[in-house]
């Protein structure tokens, strides 16, 4: 529009060169919030490892695409284990979690932080409670564990649910009196459902028994790797011949 | 407003104790439905929040936009939540898309309480913002989730954390509450529920569908007195409806009215009033006109 021709359009029209102005603007606004927001968001998006998920979580980053924050799951509990975020808690504001120390999960048969769920944030696949993982338990203190000093505190072991399945004590001589044994307890992976009781129970001031995500508890082998007593078992034929003859290096000076 | 008047105070004040009650009786019934279980045979009245809920254990309602984030992070929700988005797109299909701002949600009496100090203590001082921002950040919610892969306005959103302070406690939601509360009350007015908030923006389109409408039936008898201007949320649609000029549809623009009422309430000669009609020559000449400048 020209701008020696006024009309009465004049104040609801806008010229192109205006709009593309303005359009661009607000692009550039919204664009700046965005990135502000997914830069604080994903800061926070990285829960800390002391909160656990309740039972059938997805992996977290398929949790906060998912998770409605209705807290449905946290009404469901029947123990008031979980707990609603709030914008200063450790993991995204308005998740579930739960502290194993403060409250652990019970372990419930029916799964009853599931069983509404509207997001399927919490896999309704999950119908075991034994085969949920919301986290590994690892004795993390060795140093002040009574069992390892050779006590018998062994409530880790007693509480567990999974008692002999997710926690064994393994026995070894205690060489400080080389008469006692010690009563190790060790966690199974394939049992450990994460519930936390064990991290509750720990009769120390400090748990030395945590339950911590699986990303922090365990390691992980390269893909590319074999374990060659595994493969022999499972084609039944050896990874490398077993007269293999590989050169022998001795230290220098001792000859070969 | 005239001092004398023939209309009795119910009719002056009813939409916005209703709407007050309405408000109210939200969080209430969310709060109470742990101690109606023994009326309520064993499943709660109303579980969730506002993001999500689920009454008597049979009916699910989700936040559209939420679930539509969700979606858009790339996670295929489940039957519950799809159905429950449906469920409130309908409700308010039916009930006038925006009637959730000033009916339900739990940031108005914030916003409401903002705007009434302004006008109580006569800041003029107003920041300008274009109408077409709430679209833009709508935009950009529904984009966010596609790039990033989370729900990223659901951290931020002050509607859910509201309704899940006033269920949980608020905590630090109180610093964002209080943001939004003093962005309205120094900074812009109605800023967040008229410029801003990407959840209005969506109900608004919804409302665009609504049988369910304020008009100004009555407009002959209009006196110019401006006590709707003064009380209306989203005072640039009066023009329109209030003016007979080119043929203007008496009904308020569908796409931003909130429905609230409050010009029902205060008009000495009752223009205003609800109307349920899915008369398609109505909604056809209210389509809102974008090229109207912000009359603030």
């Amino acid at each position: 529009m020209s701008k020696n021709k006024p009309s009465q359009h004049d104040s609801r029209t806008v010229s192109r060169r205006r709009f593309i102005a303005g359009t661009a603007q607000a692009a550039c606004a919204v664009s700046l919030l965005g990135l502000g927001l997914s830069w604080v968001g994903s800061k926070s998006s990285s829960p800390e490892a002391q909160a656990l998920r309740p039972p059938g979580a997805l992996p977290e980053d398929e949790f906060l695409a998912s998770c409605l924050r209705c807290s449905i799951c946290v009404r469901d509990c029947p123990y008031d284990v979980l707990k609603l975020a709030q914008p200063e808690d450790p993991v995204a504001s308005g998740t579930p979690y739960f502290e194993a120390r403060e409250n652990p999960c019970l372990m419930c048969e029916d799964i009853p932080c599931i069983t509404n769920c509207p997001s399927g944030s919490l896999s309704p696949e999950l119908t075991d409670i034994n085969d949920a993982r919301m986290g590994l338990a690892v004795l993390i203190d060795r140093e002040n564990c009574l069992n390892l000093q050779g006590l018998r505190c062994d409530v880790c072991y007693r509480v567990c649910p999974r008692i002999d399945e997710a926690i064994t004590l393994q026995l070894s001589r205690n060489t400080r009196t080389n008469v006692h044994a010690i009563f190790e307890p060790v966690v199974h992976s394939d049992a450990c459902t994460g519930c936390g009781k064990c991290e509750q129970a720990c009769v120390l001031d400090e748990a030395a028994i945590k339950v911590v995500p699986h990303k922090l508890a365990q390691g992980e082998l390269g893909s590319h790797y074999r374990l060659g007593w595994k493969e022999e078992e499972r084609t039944g034929t050896q990874l490398v011949p077993r007269n293999l003859k590989l050169p022998a290096h001795r230290p220098a000076g001792e000859g070969s | 407003m005239s001092a004398v008047t023939s209309r009795s105070n119910w009719k002056k004040w009813r939409f916005l104790l209703l709407r007050r009650f309405c408000q109210l009786m939200v969080p209430i019934l969310f709060l109470a439905s742990p101690y109606l279980v023994q009326w309520t045979g064993d499943t709660l009245l109303i579980n969730g929040n506002l993001s999500s809920s689920l009454t008597l254990g049979i009916l699910p309602m989700s936040d559209p936009l939420a679930v539509l984030q969700g979606l858009l992070a790339g996670h295929p929700m489940v039957a519950r939540g799809l159905i429950g988005a449906g469920v409130v797109i309908l409700l308010y299909g039916l009930l006038g898309g925006r009637s959730f701002c000033s009916w339900v949600c739990p940031i108005n009496p914030i916003t409401d309480l903002a705007a009434w100090l302004r006008k109580k203590l006569g800041i003029r001082n107003s920041h300008k913002l274009s109408r077409s921002s709430r679209y833009w950040i709508l935009a950009m919610v529904l984009v966010l989730p596609l790039v990033t892969g989370m729900m990223v306005w659901e951290l931020f959103n002050p509607v859910s954390q509201m309704i899940r302070g006033l269920l949980f406690g608020m905590g630090a939601g109180w610093y964002l509450i209080a943001a939004v509360f003093l962005f309205d009350f120094l900074i812009s007015t109605r800023g967040w529920c008229g410029h801003l908030c990407p959840l209005g923006a969506f109900y608004g389109l919804v409302g665009r569908i609504s049988p369910l409408q304020v008009s100004a039936t009555e407009r002959k008898h209009c006196n110019d007195c401006m006590d709707c201007y003064a009380i209306c949320p989203e005072p640039h649609i009066l023009p329109a409806a209030l003016k007979e000029k080119k043929g203007d549809s008496p009904v308020l623009n569908k796409r931003d009215c909130t429905r609230c009422g409050r010009c029902i309430d205060v008009c000495e000669k009752n223009v205003f009033s609800f109307q349920a009609s899915f008369n398609h020559q109505i909604i056809a000449s209210t389509r809102s006109d974008n090229r109207v400048m912000d009359s603030e």
